[in-house]
């Protein structure tokens, strides 16, 4: 039974800004509801800092959100930090950074089920299905897709249609009306799985960084492994909240073909 | 600059922990920055008292579990810690008695302190003792004081009909203190304004608004359990697989107490469990 059902490989791209207790709760969410519908089996979870280039304000150095998300992962069995975006010169599309992916686990998928057949010189099954990977994103993430300048319509296209994307949602009709908004999402509705989440929890990567900005308290938001590096690293101050102020965030500029924006602009 | 203008606190949280979560030991965190940043507050320590079995909540389970659970949760806290008096208690105690057994162990440590220091101090405490004659707080200024940790909704318990003594609320609130920590959609301000004991006593409760609304309850964690749903992030680690271990809370276990009156209720109006 279990073998019939597709492997699926979550994958979470942001800043991660540090990452919170929340950004790893949405992956537990997601792999219960994907369970649950009895069709997949999910294999691992990848989280995928974006790379300094994005010129988000506040951005902290890749080196250092990666080094915070492997320790807040350090416990978890099946979800894993990659570092490939981060360290990529220029913001990369996160479509790219999908097919990389993608790309990968086929390619380990090949290794298994090739060394399979060498084992018990069998060939497996026809049946056995090939793996899968999703955009695993929260609430506010299918309303950027009508941000203009952010998407290339080509892109929804290709994360919604070819991959597919688990969205967990805070209550309310918000993911519904913006799949439904949207005819790229609407079309392919059925690969898009809106995951509710019941416990309202607002722990979000800014209230973490405001709260460390005014030396309060972020423990039980984030990790203590993480709090301790915040520490150590002095990261989160108001000095670094100014980074990247003014800016105009890379997509803007990179698709609509406009010159890069000096970061001492 | 810290001097006698800055009151040492302690902060005691009563209630079920059954298990505890996140939310609970956020709580604690949220009351001692308010506190602090007042300026006029130091918190100097934590209390975690997990009720007795006593109290025959629906689904409660037995209080060595989540003793041991709060153990655990605030084994990495350097300033939060649980204790057991409340819970090894044959019988549901009023939680004026349990603020009150804990003042009288905060006071009894404060005169051990004093016996240790005695000579070496005497003579800089017989000074202080001097000057600060007249005060009220004179006899137990070195104790720190006593504030009842609560979520808004405990405030708004206190208008529930036979849950609570009212000579109990004011002897909490009057003598001793509230934190209340609030989130958005309740308005504890306008319930204490709609309660003229609380509006008396409204110095001594002070209001915390949790900004990053968080509403990790005890209730869905265990339904998520039922359910064989994740529990992770939303209590800690060691926590997490205590309940796995020891295989905590299932359909069966929801179901205890279920039909028995609540021990408050039982004592206050004379009902009994049928």
């Amino acid at each position: 039974m279990a073998t019939r059902r597709i492997p699926l490989v979550l994958l979470a791209c942001g800043s991660f800004n540090p990452i919170t207790n929340q950004h790893m709760r949405l992956f537990e969410l997601a792999r219960d509801h994907m369970h649950s519908t009895g069709q997949y089996q999910v294999v691992g979870g990848i989280v995928s800092p974006v790379s300094d280039g994005y010129g988000k304000q506040g951005l902290a150095l890749a080196k250092h959100r990666i080094a915070m998300a492997k320790l807040a992962l350090q416990s978890s069995d099946w979800v894993t930090v990659d570092e490939w975006e981060s360290q990529q010169p220029d913001w990369t599309e996160t479509v790219v950074t999908m097919r990389h992916h993608y790309g990968r686990i086929l390619k380990q998928y090949e290794q298994i089920t090739g060394k399979d057949k060498d084992a018990n010189g069998n060939i497996l099954p026809l049946s056995s299905p090939s793996p899968q990977l999703k955009l695993l994103c929260g609430a506010d993430f299918l309303d950027t897709f009508k941000i203009p300048g952010l998407w290339q319509e080509e892109h929804v296209e290709e994360v919604a249609g070819r991959f597919g994307l688990v969205c967990i949602s805070r209550g309310g009709l918000q993911p519904e009306r913006a799949v439904h908004e949207s005819d790229t999402l609407s079309r392919h509705q059925q690969n898009i799985f809106l995951v509710r989440e019941w416990v309202r929890n607002e722990t979000s990567a800014t209230e973490v960084r405001r709260a460390l900005r005014r030396s309060l308290s972020v423990k039980y938001l984030i990790p203590d492994s993480v709090i301790e590096y915040i520490y150590q690293h002095n990261l989160y101050t108001e000095d670094s909240e100014r980074k990247n102020k003014g800016t105009v965030l890379r997509p803007l500029t990179k698709q609509a073909g406009l010159p890069v924006k000096s970061l001492d602009d | 600059m810290e001097g006698r203008d800055i009151t040492k606190v302690v902060l005691l949280a009563c209630g079920s922990f059954n298990p505890i979560t996140n939310m609970h030991l956020r709580m604690f965190e949220i009351a001692r920055d308010h506190l602090e940043d007042t300026g006029r507050y130091r918190v100097v320590r934590g209390i975690i008292s997990p009720v007795g079995d006593g109290y025959k909540k629906k689904g409660l389970i037995e209080a060595c579990h989540r003793v041991e659970m709060a153990r655990l949760a605030t084994d990495s806290s350097d300033w939060i810690s649980v204790d057991s008096w409340e819970s090894s208690q044959p019988e549901w105690v009023e939680t004026a008695k349990v603020v009150r057994h804990h003042y009288g162990e905060l006071v009894t440590a404060e005169q051990n302190n004093d016996d240790v220091d005695t000579v070496k101090y005497a003579k800089k405490r017989r000074i202080e003792d001097n000057t600060f004659e007249g005060s009220s707080h004179q006899i137990n200024r070195d104790v720190p004081q006593l504030m009842l940790l609560c979520g808004a909704d405990v405030l708004e318990s206190f208008g529930i009909p036979n849950l609570w003594k009212q000579e109990d609320i004011v002897e909490i609130i009057g003598r001793y203190g509230l934190v209340c920590i609030t989130r958005s959609g309740n308005d504890p301000h306008k319930f204490i304004h709609q309660s003229d004991m609380l509006w008396k006593y409204r110095k001594n409760i002070h209001v915390v608004h949790e900004w990053v609304t968080n509403e990790i309850s005890a209730t869905h964690v265990r339904r998520a359990l039922r359910r064989g749903r994740s529990i992770r992030y939303l209590l800690p680690d060691p926590v997490v697989w205590y309940i796995q271990e020891h295989n905590l809370y299932s359909a069966e276990s929801e179901q205890k107490n279920a039909d028995v009156v609540l021990a408050p209720f039982q004592r206050y109006t004379g009902a009994s469990s049928s």
